[in-house]
């Protein structure tokens, strides 16, 4: 009961502080009264009652104060009057607080926006059933491939062998031709094809219908289709009638049995749609070995640990290895959290990033501590005189850090905003970012924010406030009198200050221009053929529509032949896949004339695997070397016949002449011996990556099943044929869709896109922290300046040259920009490692970055320096003794 | 005027615990009723009381209610609670023990 009596009473001394305050006034009011009352009865005049009555009774107004301070809460009353005092003293100096303000939202903005990413992203749990449990797995090849795709094979033995997980489930990426069936266009939609067990081991239960049953998971099972939930919106209008209907999927009906839930975007947003497994394979895929193209997941058992799991399975993997000898049959399996899994290709970028706000975070503190000691400089005297009317140094500590708190406060306010939008756009920019739709500002975001505020506040303002209140106050009023060296001290803190504000800044510098360099060298690498004035388009022809290889080919050169008439095009071709694009496929091989020698890469026995038809390689301008490209003859069951690149020329056949000599390739089904007639020079199949060995197949041999890039070369700007030639595809089939109208600078772009993300973040926060820096310089320079003109007209009276007033101001300034500098180098040559893995073809110690980067951060630093050294070393010295 | 001794001070609480131990009482009738039991003797200065009031009001151990005098008035009357009647009981115990205290050292 005693609790809630006071909890009561608390409340009601906090909510009703005004009328209990009156009631307090009143209740004395009528104290006095009935004193006087009495004192008159007694004989007393009026007067004099009053006056006796007020002796007896004592100061009223302090001791209202003193039973007010009784109610709990007087430290919030203390807090709002230091609120108040502070807002009203930042108020009478705007131009100082819109500043502070304004660099404290920018840098607690970015670093919000970048947290708000980094949890969502990295740190949130997925939303799986216990998802600590679910691990990746893969095949692992020693000494090359940690973490491989596995072999169909290799998974169905690892479940049916191995009993260490829960369960284990697969997928592959695929993609379909969706037909119209009520008037829709056709698209080409994303798929995925996952084993029956993918959601179970998850832990997803499908919004609508059911999974796929074990019996649908097997080469010729029934035809399935579980649906996306934004396919199932967009699509079909989200009507659940849909289920038990039949969609075509490349011209073959497909019965719709579920719809995922509409968080469900494993393995990324893009998948539209999902069949089983096995549908996508024939019973001789399945079962190989050496084919990696799955996705595995396992959800380790709570009674064996992760490490038993895997070993049993690598285990197993190495008895296949043994087996399958010679064949690239991984020797070991690997894991990682599903989690890792997910976001491995974002994290260094981001940790990259979220280094990069923090120190542009510490930059801004050190800026706005750097202000606030130069506006404690100019309040000495206010604060000397507080002091001498007995403030304590605690109290005046407490303002001025309520000051900051102020600024750190209403910067965290409009930086939350900052980070919203932020957050927005880098969502929105960020080219397959995991987890992308999981990402908003949420109360432990708004958390965070607070935290980062007084982490700000402290940072900013205890050096400030500690050094402004250390001086006695009788120093403090006497040094504030005279100006003449008066605060040397207050001088080197800002210089201390100014150093490592420096130092962060050429880190920053540094890292940024790395990446810089690094995304330079990305977009500028060759890629082997023909870039400009080059549109590509792709499609694939249903194998259901399109039985017969004849069939396919009389496709292919009808539409070769419709688009080479189009006026402006100067040649066209087709391929599988042009350069830039992607791994594509690769196939193993041997050579009939001899064994493979091959001493750098012992396993490696593959190469990409290409289609192109006659005309590819000079639409792409692509060179021979050796031999012939393919002809009209090399089609149908005459179509043995391969080209080489170089690569493979060199890789296999060092020395010695290529054409006439064959290669033995398991292609289209069945492995035949493929008579080499050329080879042509290298592209590479990924920007970044070295050109790895490829075969080329005729086009024209009919093989299906592929999805194929039309290659076309035009006058001028290739995206104003597009229609033109889409026109074409559609008179020759009309349910035909097209995808990826792109020019090859855009493919290339598609793919370097990240680099170019976090190149442009890294270098915004080094330009801003560079801006921060420069205007700090210039600040403490100018204070410097101001606080010595005294001293600099006097030497100049006595006789000092203009020249040596400047050199004393510059060096004055430049020295804490060449310790900085000096430490922001040994800094930068750490981060440069600790980035490493983000860099293409740079050093870590890239000498052009080092001296780029030093050298703008001089150049900065000495315009920062020249406006306040000419200023002195154009005082008059006349005016600046007589102003004394 | 002059400040209470630290001895009242101390006491203060005990003394207007006791006066409204009886019947609730305004603070004016508090000040007075101190004054006249005591023969004058404690000289209370009269607005120290109001602090310790809201003190003892936020210990919980008074609470009070606004009501009207025999003049009529609108005054704020006192009264105790049982947690307040248990610390008079204490702070009474205390207070003998101390002055018997005193006494001794004083008498001997």
């Amino acid at each position: 009961m005693r609790w809630m009596d006071r909890l009561r009473m608390a409340m009601i001394s906090l909510f009703w502080r005004r009328r209990e305050t009156e009631r307090l006034d009143a209740e004395m009011r009528f104290h006095l009264e009935q004193e006087i009352a009495e004192r008159v009865r007694a004989g007393a005049t009026t007067d004099e009652a009053r006056r006796a009555a007020m002796r007896e009774f004592g100061n009223a107004a302090v001791l209202r104060d003193e039973a007010r301070r009784i109610w709990s809460w007087g430290w919030l009353e203390k807090l709002a009057r230091d609120v108040r005092f502070g807002t009203r003293s930042l108020m009478r100096s705007k131009g100082f607080s819109i500043t502070t303000i304004g660099v404290t939202a920018l840098c607690i903005g970015a670093t919000t926006c970048l947290f708000t990413v980094v949890r969502s992203v990295l740190l949130k749990p997925l939303p799986f059933r216990d998802p600590e449990r679910l691990v990746a797995v893969y095949e692992h090849f020693r000494n090359q491939q940690p973490y491989n795709p596995v072999a169909a094979g290799d998974f169905l033995d690892w479940r049916a062998k191995t009993h260490g997980f829960e369960d284990m489930a697969a997928w592959q990426h695929t993609s379909f031709n969706l037909s119209s069936e009520r008037n829709e266009l056709p698209e080409v939609a994303r798929a995925a094809a996952g084993s029956w067990n993918l959601l179970s081991v998850l832990g997803v239960e499908p919004a609508l219908g059911r999974t796929f049953r074990e019996a649908e998971d097997r080469v010729g099972g029934d035809a399935v289709v579980m649906l996306s939930w934004s396919l199932f919106q967009r699509r079909f209008g989200g009507d659940p009638s849909v289920i038990g209907r039949q969609i075509r999927l490349d011209a073959k009906p497909h019965t719709i049995i579920g719809v995922l839930p509409s968080w469900f975007t494993y393995p990324e947003s893009q998948v539209q749609l999902w069949v089983p497994y096995a549908s996508v394979m024939s019973q001789q895929e399945l079962e190989r070995h050496d084919d990696h193209g799955s996705w595995v997941i396992a959800r380790v058992r709570p009674d064996v640990s992760l490490k038993n799991a895997m070993a049993a399975v690598s285990a197993l993997q190495y008895q296949m290895h043994m087996q399958w000898l010679g064949a690239p049959v991984a020797e070991d399996a690997n894991s990682r959290p599903l989690l890792e899994d997910v976001v491995h290709d974002v994290k260094t970028p981001l940790m990259v990033m979220s280094c990069a706000v923090v120190c542009m975070l510490l930059i801004g503190c050190l800026n706005v501590s750097n202000l606030l000691v130069a506006r404690a400089a100019a309040r000495q005297k206010e604060t000397a005189i507080r002091g001498a009317l007995g403030a304590g140094r605690a109290a005046v500590i407490r303002e001025q850090m309520t000051e900051t708190l102020i600024i750190c406060a209403a910067g965290g306010a409009f930086g939350l905003l900052l980070a919203m939008a932020g957050t927005r756009w880098l969502t929105s920019r960020w080219h397959d970012l995991p987890r992308a739709d999981a990402i908003h500002v949420d109360g432990m975001v708004l958390l965070f924010t607070a935290g980062v505020v007084c982490v700000a506040a402290l940072l900013a303002g205890l050096l400030p406030a500690l050094s402004a209140t250390s001086k006695s106050v009788a120093v403090a009023l006497q040094d504030s009198s005279r100006s003449v060296g008066g605060s040397v001290s207050k001088a080197a803190l800002r210089k201390m200050l100014l150093t490592a504000e420096i130092a962060l800044t050429v880190v920053l510098l540094i890292a940024a221009g790395l990446l810089l360099k690094s995304f330079v060298l990305l977009r500028t690498t060759e890629l082997g053929c023909a870039t400009d004035n080059v549109l590509t388009m792709a499609y694939s022809l249903p194998v259901k529509q399109y039985v017969t290889p004849e069939q396919r080919v009389v496709f292919t050169e009808g539409l070769l032949d419709r688009v080479r008439r189009l006026p402006g095009v100067r040649a066209v071709g087709l391929v599988t896949e042009v350069p830039g694009e992607g791994w594509g496929g690769d196939s193993v091989f041997t050579i009939p004339e001899h064994p493979i020698v091959d001493q750098e890469h012992k396993i490696d026995v593959d190469a990409l695997t290409r289609m192109a038809d006659p005309g590819y390689f000079s639409a792409l301008q692509i060179p021979l070397i050796e031999g012939r490209f393919f002809d009209s003859h090399d089609r149908l069951e005459r179509a043995d016949r391969v080209i080489v690149s170089r690569q493979l020329a060199r890789q296999f056949f060092p020395g010695e002449s290529v054409v006439g000599k064959h290669l033995s390739v398991e292609w289209n089904g069945k492995v035949a011996p493929y008579e080499i007639v050329g080879v042509v020079g290298d592209t590479v199949y990924s920007v970044g990556e070295p050109a790895k060995a490829t075969m080329y197949f005729p086009m024209l041999s009919g093989v299906g099943g592929h999805q194929m890039t039309l290659v076309v070369r035009t006058d001028g700007n290739p995206l104003t044929y597009a229609m033109a030639v889409q026109k074409q595809i559609a008179a020759m089939d009309p349910g035909l869709p097209v995808v990826d109208v792109l020019t090859i600078p855009q493919i290339v772009g598609q793919s370097t896109l990240n680099a170019n993300f976090s190149a442009t973040l890294v270098l915004l926060f080094a330009g801003l922290s560079l801006l921060l820096a420069g205007v700090g310089l210039y600040g403490v320079l100018s204070y410097l300046v101001t606080q010595r003109v005294t001293e600099i007209g006097i030497r100049i009276a006595l006789g000092a040259q203009r020249e040596q007033v400047l050199g004393l101001i510059l060096r004055d300034g430049l020295r804490p920009v060449a310790i900085g500098l000096a430490v922001g180098v040994v800094g930068g040559a750490g981060i440069g490692f600790v980035i490493r893995s983000s860099l293409y073809g740079t050093k870590p110690l890239e000498p052009l970055v080092f001296i780029a980067m030093v050298a703008t951060l001089l150049v900065v630093a000495a315009a920062a320096c020249a406006a306040p050294a000419w200023r002195a070393s154009s005082i008059d010295p006349m005016q600046a003794l007589r102003t004394e | 005027m002059g400040k209470p001794n630290d001895l009242v001070q101390g006491t203060l609480g005990l003394l207007i615990l006791k006066t409204i131990s009886l019947e609730p009482k305004h603070g004016w009738a508090i000040a007075k009723r101190i004054q006249q039991i005591s023969n004058e003797v404690l000289q209370v200065q009269q607005g120290s009381l109001y602090p310790a009031l809201q003190r003892m009001e936020q210990q919980g151990w008074i609470r009070s209610k606004w009501g009207e005098t025999e003049t009529g008035r609108q005054a704020r009357f006192y009264s105790l609670t049982a947690a307040g009647r248990a610390q008079l009981e204490k702070e009474r115990t205390m207070w003998n023990r101390l002055s018997a205290a005193v006494d001794l050292v004083v008498e001997s």
